[in-house]
């Protein structure tokens, strides 16, 4: 399996109809597939806090959501994650481009490629980190339910190395 | 007028539309003017009114969406204007009660009295863009939307004494989402 493919057909399984993004080169693909498909709501939008909370407004109108991104925006929408999300009690499928983990060329990413896992630790999300794409459809179809029943956003990080 | 006059003044038209409302003192004030379960009050997440109503109108485009918004809150999250304008739902109205100040935590001035947001949101775009005192908002409001709207409300600083909402965040959220399902 592709392994943009693998995570668009997570999202699919998932039943995930509702996406916010902001792009990564890694995603580049599945933004592209997103697009297309008249079942998803895409939005994409100027800042990664602006997605969490346009994703919050469409889970209370009853969607399915996720958001797309890079993981250096995390930094952007902690306050978002504890303040709204962890508050209110709401689910998100969190799924990122993981930068500056091993492999990375830009040297700008590497500090928060080491910081993303210690965020979402600090501020108590549960997030995996799927080697393949096998692994990462399955993580990634089970993650909106997972999502619902704790009540607080999932995160799939996903390494240079998966692409 | 202030706020809580202006707030009462947009009220007096509201029926069975969405309302999301900005933390601190602008939900304290709508719950003591009338409380409903499709007011969805912030308790957090300053800057993030617009965005949480855009998602809403996105989502339930057979309901109309209100948001009531600040100057200071809103220059924390101007980007969502660019997106709000190029998603275009026509069941958004985005009403920006601008006192100048950041009323919630003691009044220190925003940039706002230096910028004029109306002239900012007409900028961007929007092509029905208005001045709250220059408009029968009961027009705005019955009228069929073919476009998301932008409202600039000039008000006076200051906040009424209005007490702190008794709601639990899982209690304004239930209630919130089970009125509009």
């Amino acid at each position: 399996m592709d392994s943009s493919e693998a995570v668009y057909s997570g999202l699919k399984s998932a039943k995930i109809d509702f996406i916010v993004s902001l792009p990564c080169v890694n995603l580049g693909k599945i933004l592209e597939i997103i697009e297309k498909d008249e079942e998803i709501i895409h939005i994409p939008v100027t800042r990664e806090e602006e997605g969490i909370g346009i994703c919050a407004g469409a889970f209370l109108g009853g969607k399915k959501t996720a958001i797309l991104m890079q993981n250096s925006g995390l930094g952007n929408c902690v306050n978002a994650l504890t303040s709204l999300y962890q508050l209110y009690s709401l689910p998100l499928v969190m799924i990122m481009s993981h930068r500056g983990t091993k492999g990375e060329p830009i040297i700008g990413q590497v500090p928060m490629g080491i910081a993303t896992p210690k965020i979402l630790e600090a501020i108590e999300l549960k997030y995996f980190n799927p080697k393949t794409p096998q692994e990462a459809n399955k993580t990634i179809a089970d993650s909106w339910n997972l999502s619902k029943s704790e009540k607080k956003p999932v995160s799939i990080l996903l390494d240079i190395s998966y692409w | 007028m202030q706020r809580f006059d202006g707030i009462k003044d947009v009220m007096k038209h509201i029926e069975n539309e969405i309302i999301v409302c900005n933390i601190g003192f602008p939900s304290r004030e709508l719950y003591e003017i009338r409380d409903r379960s499709r007011n969805f009050y912030m308790l957090g997440s300053m800057g993030l009114a617009s965005s949480i109503g855009l998602g809403l109108a996105m989502s339930k485009i057979e309901e109309k969406v209100i948001v009531f918004d600040g100057d200071g809150s809103i220059l924390m999250n101007l980007g969502s204007l660019v997106t709000v304008f190029n998603q275009n739902p026509n069941n958004f109205i985005l009403i920006v009660f601008d006192n100048g100040c950041y009323g919630s935590t003691g009044n220190q001035c925003t940039y706002a009295q230096n910028v004029n947001l109306l002239e900012l949101a007409k900028s961007i775009g929007f092509k029905n863009s208005y001045d709250y005192n220059e408009i029968d908002f009961k027009d705005i409001l019955k009228n069929k939307q073919d476009s998301s709207i932008f409202i600039h409300y000039k008000i006076l600083p200051g906040n009424a004494d209005s007490p702190i909402i008794d709601l639990s965040p899982e209690e304004i959220k239930n209630r919130f989402k089970k009125s509009i399902e």
